[in-house]
């Protein structure tokens, strides 16, 4: 097994990239690997309740971060996330991608 | 065994214009809070990040002058990273050379290495991870 930490910076709403991402870390996790989708920079707009977003990676055992500054950039409150998605700080990501067997992909 | 850990960026966007700098640089930071060694090979316009010739500047705008605004420079980042990585944990940041070489951008900070994609290839397999993170 390996782990996954896909890092998601793009809008939802502007670049329909996104849904690549979202698939892509669902069927690696069919596969049995650990995933994480760190959402950072625009990527946080999908972490709010109202965008009704990102439930499908939750579904799927993926783990779902929000990098709390670019979260209080945004004006987006810890209250407004949707509850499968945890607000987490920078050095979170740097846990993850610094373990062994670890695939980082930015996008 | 307590092997230390070392995580690498490659980083292309120029400063001043992606949130990706900002990310990279908050990245490095906390690599190296925790101890982690960290190399950067700054490639295409990330070469200026570390360009020397950066100005502060005061905001005509709000009628700020260069004190009240505090503009930051991504120089001033660059150097204060090296500071804090210059032993254990140690930063090694390297420009790629051709890439400063088309820009004319070889008046950079004290610290800053001029380099080749070769070594990055050596810093990637030196490294527990690499990360890299492409312009759009």
């Amino acid at each position: 097994m390996s782990r996954y930490v896909f890092i998601e910076t793009r809008d939802p709403f502007e670049s329909r990239d996104t849904r690549f991402l979202e698939e892509t870390a669902v069927a690696v996790k069919e596969r049995g690997h650990e995933v994480t989708v760190f959402l950072v920079q625009n990527g946080v707009l999908a972490a709010r309740l109202s965008a009704r977003r990102l439930g499908h990676l939750a579904e799927a055992g993926v783990t779902v971060l929000a990098d709390d500054l670019s979260l209080r950039e945004r004006g987006i409150k810890p209250e407004e996330l949707a509850p499968s998605i945890r607000e987490s700080g920078i050095d979170a990501l740097v846990d993850a991608i610094v373990q062994e067997n670890t695939k980082a992909l930015w996008h | 065994m307590n092997e230390r850990r070392r995580l690498t960026l490659a980083l292309m966007d120029p400063p001043y214009e992606s949130a990706n700098s900002t990310t990279a640089l908050r990245i490095i930071t906390a690599a190296l809070a925790k101890g982690i060694d960290v190399n950067v090979f700054a490639y295409e316009g990330a070469v200026c990040l570390a360009l020397k010739d950066q100005t502060p500047h005061a905001n005509p705008v709000k009628g700020t002058t260069v004190e009240e605004e505090e503009h930051p420079t991504t120089k001033s980042f660059v150097s204060s990273l090296l500071a804090l990585g210059q032993d254990k944990p140690q930063l090694t940041w390297v420009n790629c050379g051709l890439c400063v070489d088309e820009r004319g951008a070889a008046n950079v900070v004290e610290g800053v290495k001029r380099g080749s994609p070769a070594d990055f290839f050596k810093m990637a397999n030196e490294s527990t991870n690499t990360l890299v993170i492409p312009t759009r």
